[in-house]
Order: structure tokens, then C-alpha cells, then sequence
């Protein structure tokens, strides 16, 4: 039994993509089967990991998650920052500044409010449940913006792991709430053409949300908010660990 | 032409983090200063610039794709080795600053849809 927990935590990393790859198979069919594609597979994947995070934590009393259990410390390698970092910058891709400029002046302009607002949002939450350091009102602000962005502030601004598990759960509740949200508040907020399609995918971001909502609501809309909320990650990625950590710095 | 993808990537994330790691120091602050947001920018510069210039292979954008596609799984993992024990007792606070962020920006909606877009 030993030898081969060894042998797991020697091929760490290829052990964590056998798991994830379980994980994600299991929530994409719980996706299908269970909600009938109404949650996005990811949401669900990406909230697994939470959970068993905790198990892993109640297990071992770490502070890793699953990572702390033998034969399965490759987890960490996956999961850490350069790898991650490493796959957001490359959905990048594809996006092109000409796509950006038909968006139009509103398009960019509710960028830039969904980002700032929603950061807003969640450093007030944050700092009214007795959090007062800037870095984890930073974390847990951009975590407000989306799962991604929350985490690599985090990193960046050097918060700690709870707090940035809070920030992932943050966005992931974000997700969720917009993917099950969007179809029903369509109608009493104009949603229903591609301009307003693109200030909703600027306003909420989180582009996986933003992508089933709007599936739910009218199939021909999501490429349009789409569009706009592929932006919304690379912009909280530039704008919380720098401008709004700044900002925050200075004011407390 | 697959590994070149990769690299033009590679490339794009050093120089952004390099960039991040810089700014941060020369502001004092000894952290990383938007770096993944500065690669992020690089590589769609990179990719429109060499796009106009033909240079743009498709198997350099499969290169790229397959980091793409790993976002999720990746993202999956390192929700995985996360804190949750101790985030567990804010779970609450998780929970409204999910939802509070969504109800404040849709309140701009009707004032952005009603703009005219120039």
C-alpha cells in the first residue's frame, strides 16, 4: 500500500488529471440528468472541488484540501497558481479588438461598472462581516467579480487560502445565481436583443453564468454577452490586484 | 507549429508577470500588479498583430486552444486545495457576496440599454 502511495505522489500531477477528469465527467452527467443542463457542468465541477476540499480538510486538519491526502499531493501542482494563470491567459485567444469596438462605447462602459460595482459590493460585504485587512477585502471583492478573478488577486495580493476559497465561493454563487436567474428577469430588464445581451454579459461577467442564462432565455443572444463577458475575467484580472487594491489601500 | 502556439503563449505569460512582479515592486507594494491581465492583453495584441501579417497558423491557435480548454479542469483543481474548513464558517458571507454584486449591476441594465450606442 505505501509503494503505491508513492508511486501516486511521484506522478502527482497526472494522478490530479485523472480526478479532475472523474469530477468533471460526473458533474457534466449531474448537469444533464439532474438540473437538465439548467446549472452549467463547470458551476457544479468547480463547487465538487469545494466540497471535497472541505472533506479533505475535515480529514486531515490541513490546509491544502484534498492535497493534504497521501497520493493525491499533485493536486496542488494542477491546481497552483501557474498552471492557472497559465490557462487564463490563454482564453484570451480569439478575442479581437475589432470585435470590442462594434461592441461600442456601452459595452465597454458596462465593463468597467460590472468590474467596479461588483468589486464594491463585495469588499462592503466583506468589511460588514468584520473583515478589515486590504488584502482580503481585495480577494474577496474581486471574488464578487468572478471564481477566477477572486483567486488570482488573491495570489497576487498574497491573501490567505480561506480567504480565497471564500472568493471562489463567492463567484461560483455569482454563476449560479445569473445561469438560473437570467431567463426570469429577462423580460423586466429589456433583455431581448444583442445590444442588451452584450451589457448584460458586461454587467455580470462570469462568462459560463452569462453563457447558460442567456441559452435559457434565447439561444441567437449568447455569442452577444458572450462576447462582452470573455472580457470581463482579463479585466478584473488587471484592475482588482492593481486600481482597486490601490484605491482600497489608500482609503482604509 | 503546435509547440510555437504554446510558446507565443509562454512568451505572453512571462512578459505579462514580468510586467505585474515590476510594477508592484516599483510601487512599494511587493506584490503581482495585474500580471495575468497584462499577459492576457499581450497575447491578443500578439495574436491580431500576426494575424495581420499571415503569420497566424491554425495549429499555433490548437496550441493555445488546449491551455483554453484546461481553464475549467484547472480552475476544478484549485478549488480542490483550498482552505474550505475554515471558509466553511463564512460560508454566509460567501453566499451574499455572490448575490449582492448581481442585484446592484442590474440595476444599471435599463440606464445602459436605453443609451444610445455610438
Amino acid at each position: 500500500m505505501e509503494y503505491i502511495i508513492e508511486l501516486l505522489d511521484k506522478n502527482g500531477l497526472i494522478v490530479a488529471f485523472l480526478v479532475t477528469g472523474i469530477m468533471v465527467y460526473f458533474s457534466e452527467g449531474i448537469s444533464v440528468k439532474l438540473t437538465n443542463k439548467k446549472l452549467p457542468g463547470s458551476a457544479i465541477a468547480i463547487f465538487m472541488g469545494l466540497v471535497i476540499a472541505y472533506l479533505g480538510g475535515i480529514l486531515t486538519e490541513g490546509k491544502s484540501g484534498i492535497a493534504d491526502i497521501p497520493g493525491l499531493t499533485g493536486f496542488k501542482v494542477m491546481g497552483g497558481p501557474m498552471f492557472r494563470d497559465f490557462a487564463i491567459v490563454s482564453t484570451a485567444m480569439g478575442a479581437s479588438f475589432a470585435v470590442i469596438k462594434k461592441t461600442g462605447s456601452v459595452g465597454i462602459l458596462s465593463l468597467f461598472l460590472g468590474v467596479i460595482f461588483s468589486f464594491i459590493a463585495g469588499v462592503g460585504i466583506a468589511y460588514a462581516f468584520g473583515i478589515t485587512d486590504v488584502e482580503s477585502l481585495t480577494t474577496i471583492g474581486a471574488g464578487a467579480c468572478t471564481f477566477v478573478v477572486g483567486p488570482v488577486t488573491g495570489t497576487a495580493v498574497g491573501a490567505s487560502s480561506d480567504i480565497i476559497a471564500i472568493s471562489i465561493a463567492a463567484g461560483v454563487v455569482k454563476s449560479i445565481l445569473v445561469t438560473i436567474g437570467t431567463p426570469f428577469i429577462a423580460p423586466y430588464i429589456g433583455l431581448n436583443n444583442p445590444k442588451s445581451a452584450m451589457i448584460f454579459g458586461g454587467l455580470m461577467g462570469t462568462t459560463s453564468g452569462t453563457a447558460a442564462g442567456l441559452a435559457a432565455t434565447d439561444p441567437k443572444l449568447v455569442p452577444y454577452g458572450a462576447m462582452t463577458a470573455t472580457f470581463y475575467t482579463g479585466l478584473g484580472c488587471l484592475m482588482c490586484p492593481s486600481v482597486l487594491y490601490l484605491a482600497l489601500k489608500a482609503i482604509l | 507549429m503546435l509547440l510555437r502556439g504554446v510558446a507565443l503563449l509562454a512568451g505572453c505569460y512571462i512578459i505579462g508577470q514580468i510586467i505585474g512582479e515590476s510594477l508592484g515592486h516599483y510601487l512599494g507594494i511587493n506584490n503581482n500588479v495585474g500580471g495575468v491581465g497584462f499577459a492576457m492583453l499581450l497575447l491578443i495584441i500578439a495574436q491580431n498583430e500576426l494575424e495581420k501579417r499571415d503569420l497566424f497558423h491554425v495549429e499555433m491557435g490548437e496550441g493555445v486552444m488546449f491551455w483554453s480548454k484546461m481553464y475549467i479542469p484547472v480552475i476544478v483543481a484549485m478549488s480542490s486545495i483550498q482552505n474550505v474548513r475554515v471558509a466553511f464558517n463564512n460560508g454566509f458571507l460567501a453566499l451574499l457576496a455572490g448575490i449582492l454584486p448581481v442585484a446592484i449591476c442590474l440595476i444599471f441594465m435599463p440606464i445602459l440599454s436605453k443609451s444610445k450606442n455610438n
